[in-house]
């Protein structure tokens, strides 16, 4: 019998052996790690939906102090007549003034974003680096936009959005605001962060 | 020999023989033989050195008073400022330790590009001193949460939203690294960690195998000559001296000395260098709700924040926000296959053609001018002139393989010239 041959066979079978083995002990014993990493129970809980009471805003209105959700900046603008209807009056400058980019849910991919005309609710953090928009309301020429038909501001890099959170053309922020999943709960009360019917 | 020199070498011997001490001493230090023509630019590893052990030990001492949650964080940073005793001291050498270390580091990687010292045979010098850097601006950038200041806050968001630039999984990846929604106290007390133990171990294993790679091979000096090539008859190199004593003492030693002393003026008298060693706003504890009028990253990431924000348009269906972080990685990366982009037969700058030298100056400039870049408000003009500085800095680059090989070098002499 050949020592060598059956020496490298049993050799080669060991290695094969424990490579796959040791493989699927360092894949396994990844798992927690990078899992440890994830949302914890406590922060999903914490992430729960908010309630927030519109009966108190006027027209013309941004909701301050504002609220959070998932400790993200909400923005709830209660749009007067007067923004409504400039509201659509300059479309060709944005990007997507038809909200074909999925930035809300379906029932607010419409002309004002909304589920009331009115009533706008968003996530307030812009979609170029997160940083939170300023809110411009005033019909007026700004140093950042000659033509302004009020909307939001940011500070970071200069990207610009309309009253409905639509993104200007030109600005680094690739998309609209996010709206996030709201829904009616009264005519005053709106929930953010589920949709309705689905608790 | 007196008794107590033969005790002194009984006990070595005894040492010797189960841990090669003497060994090891000579072999680095006693008859390690560098050139003997090192000049200015020869300091700024062993100066790198001085301030790792200073962020260290200044580190250390800091954790033992700081709180890493989202309701101690701020207050107990305020608390070591004014109730700890020293407290103040130890937080501003840790501060201006960390600038000093990105100013050290920059210049000891300058002193390599100029004098092609990541050439064969030092590519894994190299190599391992871009693992450092890339190792280094990540212990920054996880250090920078820590204060929860206004600006440690949204500094932060803007860095981790950077992940979600990347189609499909980046959401997913930026709430993982986080560990929420949005930045929190759990992604502060995950950076706690990842800045006090994790990285300084990545960082001391490889400084550690930088330097066992360096004296593998020996240093290079401003002549790019190898020295080993000229050896006496002992085969000892004899355009060396050994290290030790004399660069320890004679170079080192002085300029550790100078270098603490213009660390000490920056450090009592400027601790927050006008705001760009210490941010103003981050004299206001972080507000999830309010962000800073100007998010300007610290000095020293400034060339490449410029080069983030120079990407404004989209390209292949994919958006501006996306080239840029692509950009920005590969600004980084880039130079790690330096070894391999350089094609000319000398190493120093001193004998490369003008190529060489006229790509090695713009490239500095624009390396400057895009650092300046990422402190300002953009406005159109401006982000054209970072375009550009983006484009040359690249050049140098992916140029270099050209420029290197069809410019003509001079005469590398035999023997090093005396500075
Ligand atoms: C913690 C940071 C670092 C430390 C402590 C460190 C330490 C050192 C030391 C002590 C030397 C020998 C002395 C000298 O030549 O100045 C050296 C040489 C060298 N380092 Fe670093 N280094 C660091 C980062 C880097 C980085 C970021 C790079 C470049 C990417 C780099 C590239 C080199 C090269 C190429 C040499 C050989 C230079 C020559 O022989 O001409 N190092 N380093
Ligand atoms: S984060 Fe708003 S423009 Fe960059």
């Amino acid at each position: 019998m050949n020592e060598d041959s059956v020496n490298t066979g049993r050799r080669n079978f060991l290695i094969g052996a424990t490579t796959v083995v040791g493989s699927a002990g360092v894949v396994g014993v990844a798992v927690p790690f990078v899992g440890s990493w994830n949302p914890s129970a406590k922060a999903l809980a914490a992430g729960a939906p908010v309630k927030v009471d519109i009966s108190k805003m006027s027209p013309g209105e941004i909701l301050g102090p504002i609220p959070a959700w998932r400790d993200k900046p909400i923005f709830v603008v209660k749009r007067s007549d007067v923004m409504l209807e400039e509201l659509n009056s300059k479309n060709d400058r944005l990007a997507d003034p038809d909200s074909q980019r999925e930035q809300q849910p379906v029932y607010a991919q419409n002309d004002t974003r909304s589920i009331k005309p009115d009533v706008l609710v968003l996530v307030g953090l812009c979609t170029h680096l997160s940083c939170s928009p300023k809110f411009r309301p005033a019909i007026q020429p700004e140093v950042f936009d000659e033509e302004w038909i009020g909307g939001f501001f940011c500070p970071c890099h200069g990207s610009k959005f309309d009253l409905a959170g639509r993104v200007y053309t030109g600005v680094p922020a690739p998309s609209n605001l996010e709206v996030p999943p709201h829904f009616y709960e009264s005519d005053s009360v709106i929930v953010i962060g589920e949709d309705e019917g689905t608790a | 020999m007196s008794a107590l020199q033969q005790s002194f070498k009984n006990m070595m011997d005894w040492v010797d023989a189960r841990l090669p001490v003497t060994e090891t001493y000579e072999k680095h230090l006693s008859k390690y033989y560098a050139p003997k023509n090192f000049n200015i630019w020869y300091l700024f590893g062993v100066l790198s050195v001085v301030v790792l052990v200073n962020q260290l030990l200044t580190g250390i001492w800091l954790t033992m008073s700081y709180v890493p949650t989202a309701d101690g964080a701020f207050a107990s940073v305020e608390y070591i400022m004014r109730d700890v005793e020293y407290g103040w001291m130890l937080r501003y050498m840790h501060s201006t330790g960390a600038s000093a270390f990105f100013l050290v580091v920059y210049l000891h990687m300058f002193r390599g590009l100029a004098y092609g010292s990541y050439q064969k045979p030092r590519e894994l010098i190299w190599i391992l001193g871009m693992l450092i850097y890339v190792a280094l601006m990540a212990e920054g950038f996880f250090g920078y949460l820590l204060p929860w200041g206004n600006m440690s806050f949204w500094a932060g968001q803007v860095i981790v939203s950077l992940a979600g630039a990347i189609p499909f999984v980046g959401d997913a990846l930026a709430t993982w690294v986080r560990g929420d929604f949005n930045i929190s106290g759990i992604t502060l007390n995950r950076f706690f960690a990842l800045h006090v133990v994790l990285i300084p171990l990545v960082l001391i294993v490889l400084v550690f195998l930088h330097i066992l790679a360096l004296h593998e091979v020996g240093s290079n000096n401003p002549d790019g000559v190898d020295i080993k090539k000229n050896v006496d008859e002992d085969g000892k190199p004899i355009d060396s001296i050994p290290f030790h004593p004399h660069y320890t003492i004679g170079h080192d030693l002085p300029a550790i000395v100078a270098f603490l002393f213009l660390f000490c003026v920056v450090m009592f008298y400027f601790p927050d260098g006008g705001g760009y060693l210490i941010e103003h706003p981050n004299y206001e504890p972080a507000n999830p709700l309010k962000t800073p009028d100007l998010i300007a990253p610290v000095w020293y990431y400034t060339p490449f924040y410029s080069m983030l924000r120079a990407a404004t348009f989209p390209l292949f269906g994919l958006d501006a926000k996306f080239w840029g972080l692509v950009v920005m990685a590969g600004a980084i990366a880039l130079p790690v296959v330096l070894p391999w982009l350089d094609k000319s037969p000398v190493k120093s700058i001193r004998y490369k053609g003008w190529g060489s030298k006229i790509f090695l100056t713009v490239f500095i400039i624009s390396f400057f001018i895009l650092g300046y870049l990422g402190v300002q408000h953009p406005t159109p003009g401006r982000t054209l002139v970072a375009q550009i500085c983006t484009a040359i800095y690249f050049s140098y680059f992916l140029l270099m393989p050209w420029y290197t090989s069809v410019e003509k070098t001079k005469p590398v002499p035999e023997r090093v010239t005396m500075p």
